[in-house]
């Protein structure tokens, strides 16, 4: 076991219903021996920063299948930006086209995950990328 | 800004990151709760606790906003399992709170047990202290889903509310030993279900049974907490019994007995890292290897561990 573990907030922003994959990815990061705070469904980027802040989370992970990241997603980070949480690591996942990934790179998720990705890849993710503090 | 100031002026950051320190690395978190303690004491401890799914995080919730509706400040611990097995957990109990995440007069923190049994997390009671600090009015504890014996939250909270539901076994379940004991208050939530009324009654004739003259009999309320029915009733039960405690210097009493165990805790904490700092591990992993070869047995080995202090290696007073 760790010395302490790594905190993940797995967060839906938006409309869409579908949280299977947050579910799944959440089962295997707790496996993986993080804590990870799952807040439903439905969250708005205020919710989301608000809770990764409280919570004092390594990293924030935004699962989205209704198509609305380029807005939700650089909302998100800055929020981040304007609370000075900048360094919280922020991944996203969903079904999100290659062409969207660069400019979401640029506003400042580190790292996009598309359908297809394993838990195991994402779990190697965070552990490489997340700042021990 | 300080940490301790950043805590005293409230800052959700500062309140944030000074838990997970007194979580992961408690022994340097000591100096700034050195600092806020003189702070604190203000605060309202209420717990909650009772069996998964019962309703206790949404029962939270909805106490929560209707006391920021009068005003109140409010501090949120939210307690969920650790696996056993790997060290990680899911930490869901936000999920029916999430109303309440942008509300800067609000401060919700989820934690995982982290190997402890008694229904709390270790370091409980020191992010008890830094929401107090922070100014919150009333901090409410969820305890994880507990079963019959998980007690921890009564030696941490002014009041314990204990949450149960319908359907869930016969009426010698309510004469067990255990959570029911703890209740200061009881509340039978989803009560539009089947068996709400029985319920009720089956926790009217356990209290009714208590053969002991007591100054406080408590009191058991229905409340249907998705659809905000019986809350402010519950309120109102929270605080009449508060005030019972007050008027028969009983919270004093309580918050006494407290500090007595923490101190003690930290006494023990304290002995057990001296006393083992002067042993490395290789050498510790010998006195191991005796015991189980059976040339020494495990009272003699701690003896010797206890030596430096008692001088004698006899062991004694």
């Amino acid at each position: 076991m760790q010395e302490r573990p790594i905190r993940v907030l797995i967060a839906k922003p938006g409309l869409d219903g579908h949280d299977r994959g947050a579910k799944v990815l959440a089962r295997a990061l707790r496996d993986a021996g993080m804590e990870v705070i799952y807040t439903g469904l439905r969250q708005t980027p205020e919710q989301i920063v608000e809770t990764g802040i409280q919570e004092d989370v390594d990293v924030i992970g935004l699962s989205i299948l209704s198509g609305a990241h380029n807005h939700l997603f650089p909302r998100v980070m800055e929020l981040l930006r304007e609370k000075g949480a900048e360094d919280i690591l922020v991944i996203g996942g969903g079904i999100i086209p290659e062409d969207d990934i660069p400019a979401l790179k640029e506003k400042g998720i580190a790292e996009i995950f598309t359908p297809g990705t394993t838990t195991r890849e994402v779990i190697e993710y965070i552990r490489e990328h997340v700042q021990q503090r | 800004m300080t940490l301790v100031e950043g805590i005293l002026a409230g800052k959700q950051r500062a309140i944030a990151r000074l838990i997970t320190l007194v979580e992961n690395r408690p022994r340097e978190a000591v100096p700034v709760l050195q600092d806020l303690y003189p702070h604190t004491g203000k605060a309202l401890v209420i717990g909650i606790t009772g069996p998964p799914g019962a309703g206790k995080s949404t029962l939270v919730a909805r106490l929560t906003r209707r006391l920021r509706q009068r005003g109140k400040t409010v501090g949120i611990i939210a307690v969920d399992p650790t696996s056993p097995f790997t060290g990680g957990a899911i930490l869901g109990d936000r999920i029916r709170m999430q109303e309440l995440a942008t509300d800067p007069g609000v401060f919700i923190r989820s934690m995982g047990t982290r190997g402890s049994l008694g229904g709390l997390a270790k370091a409980t009671h020191n992010v008890i202290r830094i929401l107090d600090a922070a100014g919150k009015d009333y901090i409410f504890v969820e305890t994880v889903g507990v079963g019959q014996s998980e007690v921890d939250i009564v030696k941490t909270a002014d009041s314990t509310l204990v949450v149960l539901v319908p359907g869930l076994g016969d009426d010698i379940q309510t004469i067990k030993a255990g959570i029911l004991e703890i209740a200061d208050i009881f509340v039978v939530n989803k009560a539009d279900r089947q068996g709400a009324d029985r319920l009720v009654a089956e926790l009217e004739m356990m209290l009714d049974l208590s053969e002991k003259e007591v100054a406080w009999r408590p009191p058991v309320y229905t409340t249907v907490a998705t659809g905000n029915q019986g809350i402010d009733a519950v309120l109102e039960g929270i605080e009449e019994h508060v005030r019972h405690l007050y008027q028969n210097g009983q919270l004093e009493a309580r918050r006494r007995e407290r500090y007595r165990a923490e101190i003690m805790a930290i006494v023990e904490e304290e002995i057990k890292a001296r006393l083992l700092g002067q042993w490395s591990a290789g050498s510790l992993e010998e006195l191991l290897e005796e015991v189980a070869a059976r040339a020494k047995d495990p009272y003699a080995a701690a003896r010797e561990i206890l030596k430096p202090w008692t001088g004698n290696g006899k062991g004694g007073s």
